[in-house]
């Protein structure tokens, strides 16, 4: 990237930052091919499914040709033909409570993109614990949500959406659709806030919800207060999280 | 109070389609009464039994979570603009 803020510098930032795609569907297809085409130098990639046919019209990092393979798979062979530099971690697997920390865990970035809320709040909460910033996002019909937290200094996902609702869940986009593209603004606006949180540059998403209405054609920012109730983040110190590339290089 | 208020899509089959409409009332409470008057049934998606908004709906006034305000007593001037805003979850 030839701008200022980025350089060479920065270039070279991205290919030692690592970012976690959880899902590889509407909003993890075009959050992790703009990723693998900034050229952030590890990527890992969550998902247990295969791909299926109703899966093309959003799920852009698959084809017709990996009709029945593994997402991950599909995924992986995408983004390292897009980009040999970047390596991608396949993991194929449910997230869930049992295996959240060791997944997320070395990732300087949580990129969310899965299609119920349960695994939201497993994502948020986890992420929350072990410090690391979380750009999480959904879709349905017409519209997205966006919401990047950074553990300790802004609002969570749990602040905003504090607890599954009891009775039926929230509709996934295979019941209620999604136009395609709408998933394409989402995933790509993940990216750019992910891109931004690797490079340290600053941001004011974080604290702010973002509301897309593909149908009026509106963008708006709501902002998201930290709730000091919040069952994941309200006993975090307001200190600021750790930075985002405290890791070990092993 | 005349406020405009945005609603989201899986609300728009009570308004009639409309993505934004003009609702009135001093509060937050008053004016989902007025938009359950204008649009029956609305209430029931925002409240329930007990009157308490509903855990995946947020409200905000001038883009500012009611939750961190008054609630439902959050008082409404001319001119503010009111979001509701469900949780939704699509991802995949």
């Amino acid at each position: 990237m030839v701008l200022d803020e980025v350089g060479g510098a920065g270039q070279a930032r991205l290919l030692r930052s690592r970012v976690l795609v959880v899902g590889t569907g509407g909003l993890g297809s075009p959050a992790a091919l703009y990723l693998a085409a900034a050229g952030v130098g590890l990527i890992g990639l969550v998902d247990s499914d295969e791909v299926e046919v109703s899966n093309l019209q959003r799920q852009i990092l698959h084809d017709v040709e990996a009709l029945g393979r593994a997402k991950t798979d599909s995924a992986r062979a995408r983004l390292e033909a897009l980009n040999p530099e970047v390596r991608v971690v396949a993991h194929r697997v449910r997230l869930g409570p049992a295996n959240a920390t060791e997944l997320l865990a070395g990732y300087d970035v949580i990129v969310e993109g899965s299609d119920d809320q349960a695994t939201k709040f497993v994502v948020n909460d986890t992420a929350v614990t072990l410090g690391i910033a979380l750009v999480v996002a959904a879709i349905l019909r017409w519209e997205g949500q966006l919401l990047v937290v950074r553990p300790g200094d802004t609002a969570c996902y749990r602040c905003v959406h504090r607890a599954l609702p009891a009775g039926p869940r929230i509709p996934s986009c295979e019941a209620a659709g999604i136009v395609g593209p709408v998933a394409g603004v989402m995933g790509s606006l993940q990216a750019v806030e992910a891109l931004k949180l690797c490079l340290d540059l600053p941001t004011t998403a974080a604290g702010h919800l973002l509301v897309y209405d593909g149908a009026a054609g509106e963008l708006t920012r709501l902002r998201a207060r930290r709730d000091p109730t919040c069952a994941a983040c309200g006993l975090l110190p307001r200190s600021g999280p750790p930075q985002a590339h405290q890791r070990s290089d092993g | 109070m005349s406020v405009m208020v945005r609603i989201p899509t899986p609300l728009r089959s009570v308004t009639k389609g409309a993505s934004q409409v003009v609702a009135k009332g001093k509060d937050v409470e008053e004016l989902i009464d007025d938009l359950d008057r204008q649009f029956p049934g609305l209430r029931e998606r925002l409240v329930d039994e007990s009157g308490e908004l509903r855990r995946f709906v947020n409200l905000y006034v001038n883009q500012e979570d009611v939750r961190f305000l008054a609630g439902r007593a959050t008082a409404l001037k001319d001119g503010d603009e009111v979001s509701v805003v469900p949780a939704i979850a699509g991802g995949r």
